[in-house]
Order: structure tokens, then C-alpha cells, then sequence
């Protein structure tokens, strides 16, 4: 029995000048776990919104084709009806948590449902449970991270047991550890309740070990539909972007079929050859103090602490120095203390003890581009000469809202970078949320182009394979601590979560991080036979 | 979030008590004219503040407010051309003519700004001490639309609050000129149009105001001693007003001459109505110091 049909769906949004789907079709069996995937603007979003009502009944646009979710027709009942049914997972956990505590967070679906109040605690209770969250309950939704708001937002979706859950990129705002465990959680309740779940998400790799089914979309068209297994075949062919690491080392290193994750991948590997020798985990313990400390460099931290009020330590004694022209990735657990030590590098926050130095002017892209944006033309928030620079001028005349999330990140970084004065250090903060990695190598890339031109560059992010992309140095952050300062095979080839698909298959071997080095590596341990 | 849970008698109060009470004060700064009364409803919401331990939180609000405040305060005399008392001549303005700023214009001014400034802190200390989770619960049982319309704008002032700080170092984070004043308030207001979809979208999303089989009627809560001292200074306060009114207490008008109630009367009701307002905070039984 189908719990999600879309039935030749069409939608676009209201003053859009294309649709964002076209006729749509396909059906999700009760209890399936279907990954949707595709590139930025190819219409993922909008299946979530069309599965959940949003679109059109909070939306507006012009729909065309029948959706029915759980039973109900989408065109009938709108998404307050749908919630009994569908449980919504959105992007950014902010905007979706309404209540000023966790209990009463949970509670609030089944309250609206009219359950009486021994169910209601019941249902919070049971949710809690599911994610691990109790210890959660009584604390205010204000106070939580990024992570934990992003469960509770979960638990919230689910406190109604509903048939279906969809999710858009969840883990967009999540470390590799929250990640994996949200995917994994998924799956439980897949597994455990039968609960059907559509999951929109980028970093395929993360979840495709986890999923039934496939669904890609191009161009607001479906593409695909299949197993995990032959999607992967299918996008090494026909879209390389949505190939994940292990797809593409295996590809490269010419062997085949394409693994669905980590397990399937060595599995296929030991069947073939001994894989090779895993090197000892390096050791990359931060620089030791009491040594000359170089008196240069365009961003120093010495000693700095930040404390907060109540008592509580974000940053414990940080002592950093990073060189013109140096790309560094900080790394670490949500709330590890990343995004305040980008702010003290720009001066947006003041250290309780210590010192920040640096030689020149601070550019800083805070994690929305959008705040950086004022204008309601991209043309007036730069120059020509500047707008020409960031390869934005055939966008002058729209609204920076209108633009897609690439565009708008680039605008904003060519706003920060601006000026009279070249910025001695460029920070980034979480630069790659929602995007897919086609515009992650094009932003490895601008970063790479602002260090060839001198500036210190230092991005914190959660994404391993990004930062293997531009960096030449990692830092990972603990509790506000620096846990490792080194070279990217140092960081990201022998950790479990902090390191790329293609190290965790390797195990390190050979400090290999993406495929091509990969698969250098597989060569060399074994050399491939040539067909003659 | 602006609420911040304390132990105090107004977040002790049911919340359609603690709504009554914070629209009796805002509702009578909308009627009443007399400065001196408006001041004492001014004290009774700072005090009022205090006492439920959320007096930095007003006075963030109040930030807010006191722009507008003084916007109006200034422009008043600009657009109000009656009264007799001549304090200064501008000249000739072109299109907006001979300018003559009079000391009614000004006292007129002051009066409205004063009259905002009110019913801004009567809104922020609404939006502190009473708990947004419960007003959301109150309203649910009412219709979608006006339910809807009242928890964003309850959840609005947190979100907004939020991104004006968001927006300040956004501004700060810029390498080009920093924008115009009118560009940031553009900003700020296209910037909650969305965030207002983006909430009711969130509800509506959790289920709030689809109409269902109402809910088990929950046991009737008994009304406390904190329920009902507060809706007795709200019938106070709304009494007072009406007095003042019928009484010509609270009497005041600004052309063509400054003509009110005395100070006698005016301030004799302004502190009446400081402490029927206070009054309720004086019971601080069950609640540590």
C-alpha cells in the first residue's frame, strides 16, 4: 500500500519564472526508506513542501497533478490536517521550533491533535526515549544547540506516531557526528515502527547505506528511480555531481559495481585483494607553547579565552597562528567553539583573557549571506568592477533574495571581501550548508583564489570532503579546545567521523582522502589486471 | 526567546489574566491625554518590570521603542500647525510652505511619544512575563486565522530580536559602505514578512488550528490568589481610567492652548493607578527571595 503518491505533480512558485517541478510521478510503499536526491534547484525541496501541504496552501504558486500523503488528498487538507499523517522535518531547526521548552515542544502536536493529557505525557515520553533526548525535556528550546534542536524538531515530527516523515536536509546544520546519528536514528524507526521516510539530503554518502530506494531529480524532472546501488551506477554516468566518494574511488580505481557505503566498499575490496595496510593513526597534537612564537602572520591568537557570564567556557586558551596565503579548515562537534573563534578573528567579540592580533583588515561571511545583504539590487551592493570580479554582473538588476543559494553566498563574500583595503584574513562560517558539490568544488576554489592572492583563509565547516577540497591545514576544535592542528592527511585519514568516505573505506591507508588518491593507493597495493 | 520564566506574581497569573492586565495598561494609555497620567502608567509598567525581575528584558524593548518614541516626538511639531504660543519660525519650506513650531505642536508631540512609549513597554512586558507556550495553547481553540495572527506576533518579537542582532554584525561584517538606514529598515521588515511565513508555517506544520474533535476538556484550574489579584487591578486600572475620564482627571488638550486637569487631580490618579497596577506584586508568598 502506497503511504506518498505524487501523481503527474507540477508546481511553481508564486512570481517564479519556471516551475520547480514538472510532472512528477511516482509512489512510496508503507515502510520504505527513499533518499531524495539531486542537485541545488532541482526541485527537492519542493517535494517536501508538496508531501507536507506547504505547497501550495502556505506558499501559494500554481499546482498542478494530485499528491495525497497518508491518505489525503493535498488538495483537500492542508498542512495542519496533513500533521496527523505526515510528520515535516525542514532545513534550519530555528524556524521550526515554536515552544519555549522541550516538553512542551513534543507535547504541542498531540495537544493539537486533541489527545488527552495522560497521552499527551505518554507520546513526549515515548519520543524522548526514541531520541535520546529526556535529559532534554525541562531545558528551554533558546538554550539548545543547533543539533539538539534538530532532534527535538524530530521528536516533535514524531511525537504523533504518523505514518510518514518527510525531512529536507537535515543534517545540513549537523557535525558528521550528529549526522550519522540522525541518519541511523532514521533508520531505527524505519526498522523499529515501520514508519515510512522520504529524506532529502546531500552528502549521499551519509545516508545511502540507510535507504530502500532512490529518487533523483534534475531539473525539477524525476531522472531516477531505483536501489542505492544502481543510482550509483546511474549518476557516475549520467550526473558525477550526485556520485558519492566511495562511487567515484571505485570508478577511478576501475572497479565495480559502485559500493553503497562504507561496509559494502570494504567488503568488495577484501574480496578482491588483502586491502592495504592501514599506517598508525598520526598523531597531530596542537603546537606546544613556551617555544619563540613567530612574531608575523596575519591572524594570531595568543592565549584567548572567552568566558560567559554564568560561568560557562567557549574558548580555553587558544594559541594559533595562521600565515598569508594559508587555507585552513576548523573542524569540531556543534558547539565546539568554531563560529566564536571566527568572531573574535573579525573583533565581533571581545576575549576574556588573551589577545588576537592581526596584520590587516578581517572579511568574515557569518553563516546566513543574507545578513550581510541590504540592498534591493545586487547592482548597489558593489561596484561594477567588484560585481564583474565575483562573475555576478549578469545578475545586477535582480533582488539578492531571488538569487539561488550559490549566487547569494558568493554576492555576500564579495561584499565582506570588498573595500579599499585587501583583507589580510578571510573567515567563512559553515559556507557550505545546503549545497551540492558541484558549488562546493566552485567555492573551494574562490577560497583557494583568495589565498593565492594573500590572505589567511580560515573556514570552519563540518564537511570533510570540502575541506580536503581548498585546505593545506585542519584544525580540530573540542569543548573550545584545539584537539589537532595539522595537515589534512594528519586530521582526516584516521579519524571515525572527522575524515572523508574514501579514508574510512581505506582506513587511512597510504593517508588517501579522495578518490583519485584513492585509488593511487588500490593501485599500488594491487595492481589492476588490463583486459587485454 | 524574550520570555524569560521567573517567580513572580504576574508569571504565576493564568495568561489570560496576565494579557488583561498588560492591555488594561496599554489600552488606557491609548485613552487617557494628561502627561502626568501617562508618566504614572510609565512607572507602574518599569515598576511593574522590577518587580517580576524582568527589567533588563523591558529595557531592551524599550531600545526599541524610543526611537519611535522621539521619531514622533520630533515630527509632531513639524506637521502641527495650530496653537497660539509661538517658539520658533522656520521660514518658508518650499513645498511644505511657512514652518512655525509652536509650544502646543511640541507638548502635543511629547504626549504621543510619551502615549508609544507606553504601549511599547506594556507589549514588552507582556512579551517577558507571560508565557508564550500558554497564550499559544489559549488560542488554539479559536480560529485559525486570528489564533495564528496572535502567536506570531507573540513569537515574532524573539525571532526579530534574533536577527536585528544578526543583522547588526552583518552590517559590521561588510568591506563595502555600510548601508543606508532606510536599506536596513527595509531589510528588517521584508526580513519578518518572512520569518512570519516562516513560523505559521511551523505551526501549521505541527498540527495547530486544524480543526479537529475538540479536546478532552481538561479539569477546570482553579483561579489563584496571583489569577485574581491581577484581574481585580485590571478592572481597577480600566475603573480609574473611566473615573478620570468621567471626572475630568486625566483631562488634556493641546490647542489651541495647553488646557488640562490640574496637577492635584491628574496626579492624584497617576498615583492611583501606579499602585492599583503594583498592587498585585505585593503578595510574594511561595515565592523565594
Amino acid at each position: 500500500m502506497s503511504v506518498l503518491v505524487f501523481d503527474a505533480v507540477g508546481y511553481r512558485y508564486p512570481g517564479a519564472a519556471s516551475a520547480a517541478l514538472h510532472d512528477v510521478s511516482f509512489a512510496v510503499g508503507e515502510g520504505e526508506f527513499v533518499v531524495v536526491a539531486g542537485l541545488s534547484g532541482s526541485g527537492k525541496s519542493s517535494v517536501v513542501r508538496a508531501a507536507s501541504g506547504l505547497a501550495p496552501h502556505a506558499l501559494g504558486g500554481t499546482f498542478s497533478g494530485r499528491v495525497v500523503a497518508g491518505g489525503l488528498d493535498t488538495r483537500e487538507h492542508g498542512p495542519g490536517e496533513l500533521a496527523a499523517e505526515v510528520g515535516t522535518l525542514l532545513q534550519d531547526p530555528e524556524t521550526q521550533v515554536v515552544m519555549g521548552t522541550v516538553r512542551a515542544e513534543l507535547a504541542f502536536p498531540l495537544e493539537n491533535r486533541g489527545e488527552p493529557p495522560a497521552a499527551v505525557a505518554r507520546g513526549v515520553e515515548e519520543a524522548a526515549l526514541a531520541l535520546g533526548i529526556p535529559h532534554l525535556l525541562d531545558r528551554a528550546t533558546g538554550e539548545l544547540s543547533g543539533g539538539e534542536l534538530q532532534r527535538v524538531a524530530l521528536g516533535a515530527a514524531l511525537a504523533g506516531h504518523p505514518r510518514l516523515v518527510v525531512l529536507d536536509e537535515p543534517t545540513s546544520q549537523l557535525d558528521p557526528v550528529a549526522g550519522d546519528e540522525l541518519i541511523w536514528l532514521l533508520r531505527r524507526l524505519n526498522e523499529e515502527w515501520g514508519t515510512t521516510i522520504v529524506l532529502v539530503e546531500h552528502r549521499l554518502e551519509r545516508c545511502l547505506a540507510a535507504a530502500d530506494r532512490v529518487l533523483a531529480l534534475r531539473d525539477g524532472a524525476l531522472a531516477f528511480d531505483g536501489a542505492p546501488g544502481p543510482f550509483l551506477d546511474w549518476a557516475l554516468v549520467s550526473q558525477p555531481a550526485l556520485a558519492t566518494p566511495g562511487a567515484r574511488l571505485f570508478a577511478a580505481a576501475g572497479l565495480g559495481p559502485a559500493p553503497v557505503g562504507v561496509k559494502q566498499a570494504r567488503a568488495a575490496l577484501r574480496a578482491r585483494a588483502p586491502l592495504p595496510e592501514a599506517a598508525p593513526p598520526a598523531v597531530a597534537a596542537p603546537p606546544r607553547r613556551g617555544r619563540r612564537r613567530d612574531r608575523d602572520g596575519a591572524l594570531r591568537f595568543d592565549r584567548v579565552w572567552h568566558e560567559l557570564r554564568g560561568g560557562r567556557t567557549i574558548l580555553r586558551d587558544i594559541d594559533l597562528r595562521l600565515a598569508p596565503g594559508e587555507c585552513v579548515a576548523l573542524m569540531g562537534r556543534n558547539g565546539a567553539g568554531k563560529s566564536t573563534l571566527l568572531r573574535h578573528a573579525k573583533g565581533l567579540l571581545e576575549p576574556t583573557r588573551g589577545r588576537v592580533r592581526v596584520s590587516g583588515r578581517v572579511a568574515l561571511l557569518l553563516q546566513h549571506p543574507g545578513d550581510l545583504l541590504f540592498a534591493d539590487r545586487v547592482g548597489d551592493e558593489l561596484d561594477p568592477a567588484a560585481l564583474a570580479a565575483a562573475g555576478l554582473s549578469h545578475l545586477a538588476d535582480r533582488h539578492p533574495r531571488d538569487l539561488s543559494g550559490g549566487e547569494r553566498q558568493r554576492l555576500a563574500l564579495a561584499v565582506a571581501t570588498a573595500g579599499d583595503e585587501q583583507a589580510a584574513v578571510v573567515c567563512l562560517d559553515e559556507p557550505t550548508r545546503g549545497m551540492d558539490r558541484a558549488r562546493k568544488g566552485e567555492l573551494a576554489a574562490d577560497v583557494q583564489r583568495l589565498a593565492a592572492g594573500g590572505a589567511a583563509v580560515l573556514v570552519a565547516t563540518h564537511d570533510p570532503e570540502f575541506a580536503v577540497a581548498f585546505a593545506d591545514r585542519v584544525i580540530l576544535l573540542g569543548d573550545g579546545e584545539v584537539l589537532a592542528d595539522g595537515s589534512p592527511a594528519e586530521i582526516l585519514a584516521g579519524g571515525w567521523y572527522f575524515a572523508t568516505e574514501v579514508a574510512r573505506i581505506l582506513r587511512g591507508a597510504g593517508g588517501a582522502l579522495t578518490a583519485e588518491q584513492g585509488a593511487a593507493v588500490l593501485r599500488a597495493a594491487a595492481p589492476l589486471e588490463v583486459p587485454a | 526567546m524574550i520570555y524569560a520564566r521567573r517567580a513572580s506574581p504576574l508569571h504565576a497569573a493564568r495568561p489570560v489574566v496576565g494579557i488583561a492586565w498588560c492591555a488594561a495598561l496599554a489600552a488606557a494609555a491609548l485613552v487617557v491625554d494628561h502627561p502626568l497620567v501617562l508618566a504614572g502608567l510609565l512607572v507602574a509598567l518599569v515598576g511593574a518590570a522590577l518587580a517580576a525581575g524582568v527589567g533588563e528584558r523591558l529595557a531592551r524593548t524599550a531600545r526599541m521603542g524610543l526611537p519611535l518614541a522621539l521619531a514622533i516626538a520630533l515630527i509632531e511639531p513639524l506637521l502641527q500647525h495650530d496653537g497660539l504660543t509661538l517658539i520658533a519660525r522656520l521660514g518658508d519650506l518650499g513645498p511644505l510652505g511657512r514652518l512655525d513650531i509652536t509650544l502646543e505642536a511640541v507638548v502635543y508631540g511629547s504626549v504621543l511619544g510619551l502615549r508609544a512609549l507606553v504601549v511599547v513597554a506594556a507589549f514588552g512586558l507582556y512579551a517577558a512575563a507571560v508565557d508564550p507556550d500558554e497564550v499559544l495553547r489559549l488560542f488554539r481553540r479559536r480560529g485559525l486565522r486570528s489564533a495564528l495572527t496572535v502567536t506570531i506576533a507573540t513569537r515574532m518579537v524573539g525571532v526579530l530580536e534574533a536577527d536585528a542582532r544578526r543583522l547588526a554584525d552583518g552590517q559590521r561584517c561588510r568591506g563595502t559602505r555600510p548601508p543606508s538606514r532606510m536599506a536596513v529598515v527595509r531589510a528588517v521588515t521584508s526580513g519578518a514578512l518572512d520569518r512570519a511565513l516562516d513560523v505559521a508555517a511551523a505551526l501549521e506544520l505541527r498540527g495547530y488550528g486544524a480543526r479537529r474533535p475538540a479536546a478532552r476538556a481538561r479539569a477546570a484550574r482553579p483561579w489563584s490568589r496571583h489569577d485574581l489579584a491581577f484581574a481585580a487591578s485590571a478592572v481597577g486600572i480600566v475603573a480609574l481610567v473611566v473615573l478620570g475620564e468621567l471626572g475630568g482627571a486625566s483631562a488634556f488638550s493641546a490647542f489651541p492652548r495647553l488646557h488640562g486637569a490640574g496637577v492635584a487631580a491628574s496626579g492624584a490618579l497617576a498615583v492611583a493607578l501606579v499602585l492599583v497596577a503594583l498592587a498585585p506584586f505585593a503578595d510574594r508568598r511561595g515565592i523565594a527571595r
